[in-house]
């Protein structure tokens, strides 16, 4: 695996900074991941942290919301916000030149936001103009549908509002869920690519150094309220979502379970791209993933195809998810582990893709895994752990929903 | 960084720039063929050519395909436009000889009519993808519609009638007209040497099919018009509009047309950011500079509430006239050329985003640019520039097409 050079160090109130030097490119990735996401809304108020992601970069410190994009842009910063369910994410990348500069601006986002409450309306009008733009985009809702099925509560809770609750939301709600989150000790910055670190940590010391913290709290889990496993729509294709358990980024065997999954969805050598579209023509799209929300794991599903072949697609898919369970060889975990490495070296060539990967390391182990490390337990897979997985994570408690005229017969679900 | 290019004896044109210094290397086909070299007969052929060669030949099953990439862990695709279909994959450069091999021994598949009838069901199926996608059924009636008699307008997917009635044959006998060495160019960027490349290109393309590049270049003279697709149930109504733009041969107006559309339209800090998205009149806008052989076009796509159309439309025409007329700031023009220049460097970081830059302009303007040459004319374009382009090709709305409730357009 290439060398990395990689620091971390943390400030005296908590917040980390990530950094891995890349000295033969340009450009220089920068991620902040602060809590604050969709878990933490309240209920009949579920957009908050959107609303709330939005009316950060609409006014800053000394910038109007029209001064700041213009300073962020002038800089050539291509990035954004976004709020997931357990945190916001900001940045993006630019030339490395152009790091501190870009760095002495998110300090003013993450520190000291207007929260303009004559800023209000506009985002609530765009938030709820997405909101319907997803009902519309069958594949897009069959997503979000999906999530709210498959988590625990309040991480399942969609990150882009619900229609009637915008409505709700007041200015005060958003500046409760930013100091009630945005804390140093709970902040992780990454960076990675054109960096000098001594010289970052400097900077970042004086942006950051005298942030204060104060009392945290996560929001409580509790378990999944039951839904229906169809909506009815009147689209050209039916689409198909699944999910079950499956263990998370931090769990010691996610390698293994990674592997099963590479094996069911990775590349086109993969089952479901062989059984259910090589072999049959079913479907344009098959895919498997694995997600990681809070501490729990999902296996996510998507296939969409027309109605008349619907059903074939569920009990075809359903096949493989159970056949894994049985008949794994050691050709195809081989094909999974060359995929990996070569994945793993091309990180190296972008930085955002370092800079998100440090991130997630931190965010779950506390600490970050280098690509000889990764490499190291990607080969360590064997079939009889591999195998071993399938049998202790099978497809059961598999949450199914699809969009179309008519639902499908779930009975292969059982 | 070193450029090389070379030609074949059989015509196949091959061009590298290589960089010791990054971990992969990307190769490229480059076939000059896509929707717009079809017969209405043969509508959507070259789209579902690019899915049958992965297919095998007569020495590889599909199977055996799939299974090799991902054996040597390839990252790889295809790709078919109006003009071009493109075979494309990077891998760790001790993979380099076996990703040639494969990909020089793909592009002339079998064709078996077994494989044929089942990517048939397939490419159905990606056809009722794009027809759940309302903003992509806008681009696809605004294309048609735009471009009406000249090739252009030709689907890239072609029709569900059209793809059931397409036969093995129609397409084996695409294939032998478009894909021979006069219409295909190799393209390689990353860690390998030029020695390495020409051998490799001796060993597997040096007896391919000969032939002459077949050009029927034109430019289109749109006569614009008003379409809908009317879907009573959808929430949003999605909005595209065409209006004639430089071809990619037309240089620096090309740049400027791309500054253009990031002063007008790019998703965040422009034009049409301010007066759309920002107030949340919409969900989202932008313009698109899209360049082709013979002419270009800009394309404005914006998605809104139905009750918001009239008002927004009102909100850019207010723009394009006042742009039409005064051209942009300097200040704008600044921004634009900082957010351009970040983009190229980032993409020429990796040896796959270099491969598409490169291919690109050695199609379309037959010369090899660096990435210092690209920057160094987006820093000269000026607003004289702007202007000039603004007079020949002012921004307007010569095509419309809607997809959602509204069946007309009323401005009040």
């Amino acid at each position: 695996m290439p060398k990395q050079e990689i620091a971390i160090y943390q400030l005296k109130n908590g917040l980390t900074v990530l950094i891995e030097s890349m000295p033969y490119v340009q450009s220089v990735a920068f991620n902040f991941l602060v809590p604050g996401g969709s878990a933490y809304d309240s209920p009949k108020k579920f957009g908050t942290a959107a609303l709330m992601t939005d009316l950060l970069t609409r006014g800053a410190g000394p910038y109007g919301n029209r001064e700041l994009t213009t300073a962020l842009d002038n800089l050539g910063v291509q990035g954004g916000e976004s709020a997931g369910s357990q945190h916001i994410s900001l940045g993006g990348a630019a030339l490395g030149s152009k790091l501190f500069d870009a760095l002495s601006i998110y300090k003013e986002i993450l520190r000291a936001p207007h929260f303009d409450p004559e800023e209000l309306p506009a985002a609530k009008a765009g938030s709820i103009q997405m909101l319907r733009s997803i009902e519309d985009e069958p594949r897009q809702k069959l997503m979000v549908e999906l999530r709210k099925r498959c988590y625990s509560q309040p991480w399942s809770n969609p990150t882009d509002g619900q229609l009637g609750d915008i409505a709700n939301i007041e200015i005060d709600d958003l500046k409760a869920q930013y100091q009630r989150c945005f804390q140093p000790a709970r902040t992780i910055l990454s960076v990675a690519g054109a960096v000098d670190p001594q010289a970052l940590i400097k900077h970042v010391e004086n942006l950051f150094g005298d942030w204060e913290n104060s009392d945290f709290a996560e929001p409580d889990t509790k378990s999944i309220a039951l839904f229906d496993q169809h909506i009815t729509q009147d689209t050209t294709q039916t689409h198909i979502g699944m999910a079950y358990p499956a263990v998370s980024y931090d769990h010691d065997r996610y390698f293994d379970a990674w592997a099963a999954i590479g094996i069911l969805s990775g590349g086109m050598s993969s089952r479901l791209f062989t059984r259910v579209r090589e072999e049959r023509g079913l479907c344009y799209t098959i895919s498997a993933s694995l997600h990681s929300l809070h501490r729990e794991g999902r296996v996510v599903c998507y296939a969409g195809t027309m109605h008349e072949r619907a059903q074939e697609t569920l009990d075809v898919t359903m096949r493989e998810l159970r056949g894994l369970m049985t008949d794994l060889s050691t050709e195809e975990l081989v094909r999974c582990q060359a995929r990996a490495k070569s994945s793993l070296i091309m990180q190296q060539e972008s930085t955002t893709a370092r800079a998100s990967a440090m991130t997630r390391d931190w965010y779950y182990l506390s600490k970050i895994r280098t690509l000889d490390e990764i490499h190291e337990k990607v080969n360590a897979v064997t079939l009889d752990s591999v195998t071993d997985y399938c049998k202790s994570w099978p497809a059961h408690g598999l949450v199914l929903l699809t969009i179309g005229p008519t639902a499908l017969d779930a009975s292969s679900l059982n | 960084m070193q450029f090389h290019h070379t030609k074949l004896d059989n015509g196949l044109s091959i061009i590298a720039e290589l960089n010791p210094s990054v971990h992969s290397v990307a190769i490229g086909f480059y076939v000059r063929t896509g929707s717009r070299d079809e017969t209405a007969a043969v509508s959507g052929v070259s789209h579902f050519l690019e899915h049958m060669v992965f297919k095998g030949t007569e020495r590889l099953s599909a199977w055996d395909v799939n299974r090799k990439f991902d054996d040597i862990g390839a990252k790889y695709n295809a790709s078919t436009s109006e003009e071009t279909t493109l075979f494309y994959g990077a891998v760790l450069p001790e993979y380099l000889p076996d990703i040639f091999s494969l990909l020089s021994d793909i592009l002339f598949p079998s064709l078996r009519d077994d494989d044929f009838n089942m990517e048939k069901k397939v490419i159905l199926e990606e056809i009722g993808m794009y027809d759940d996608m309302p903003s992509f059924k806008a681009y696809d009636l605004a294309m048609r519609h735009h471009f009406g008699e000249h090739p252009l307008s030709q689907s890239v997917l072609g029709s569900v009638e059209s793809i059931q009635n397409l036969t093995a044959q129609q397409m084996r006998e695409y294939h032998a007209s478009r894909y021979h060495t006069g219409n295909i160019t190799l393209v390689v960027t990353g860690n390998t040497t030029w020695d390495e490349v020409r051998k490799l290109a001796e060993t597997y393309c040096s007896k391919w099919p000969s032939g002459m590049g077949l050009l029927d270049r034109h430019e289109a003279k749109p006569t614009g018009g008003k379409y809908f697709i009317t879907q009573p149930d959808s929430l949003q109504q999605h909005m595209m509009f065409m209006t004639p733009a430089p071809p990619v041969s037309l240089t620096p107006l090309d740049f400027a047309a791309e500054i253009l559309s990031v002063v007008v339209g790019d998703d965040s800090g422009s034009r049409l950011f301010w007066d759309l998205v920002d107030p949340g009149h919409a969900e989202s806008a932008d313009l698109g500079y899209h360049e082709y052989l013979d002419c270009g076009s800009y394309m404005l796509y914006f998605c809104s509430e139905p009750g918001q159309v009239g008002d927004n439309l009102k909100r850019i025409e207010e723009i394009f006239a006042d742009v039409n007329s005064n051209g942009v700031t300097e200040e704008e023009l600044t921004q634009a050329r900082n957010k351009i220049s970040s983009r190229v460097v980032m993409k020429s970081e990796r040896p796959m985003g270099r491969l598409s830059s490169l291919g690109h302009s050695w199609l379309y303007r037959r010369e090899y640019r660096t990435v210092d040459q690209d920057l160094q004319t987006i820093k000269q374009v000026s607003p004289d520039d702007i202007r000039t382009l603004l007079k020949q090709y002012p921004l307007g709305f010569t095509t419309l097409a809607g997809v959602g409730p509204l069946s007309e357009l009323i401005v009040s």
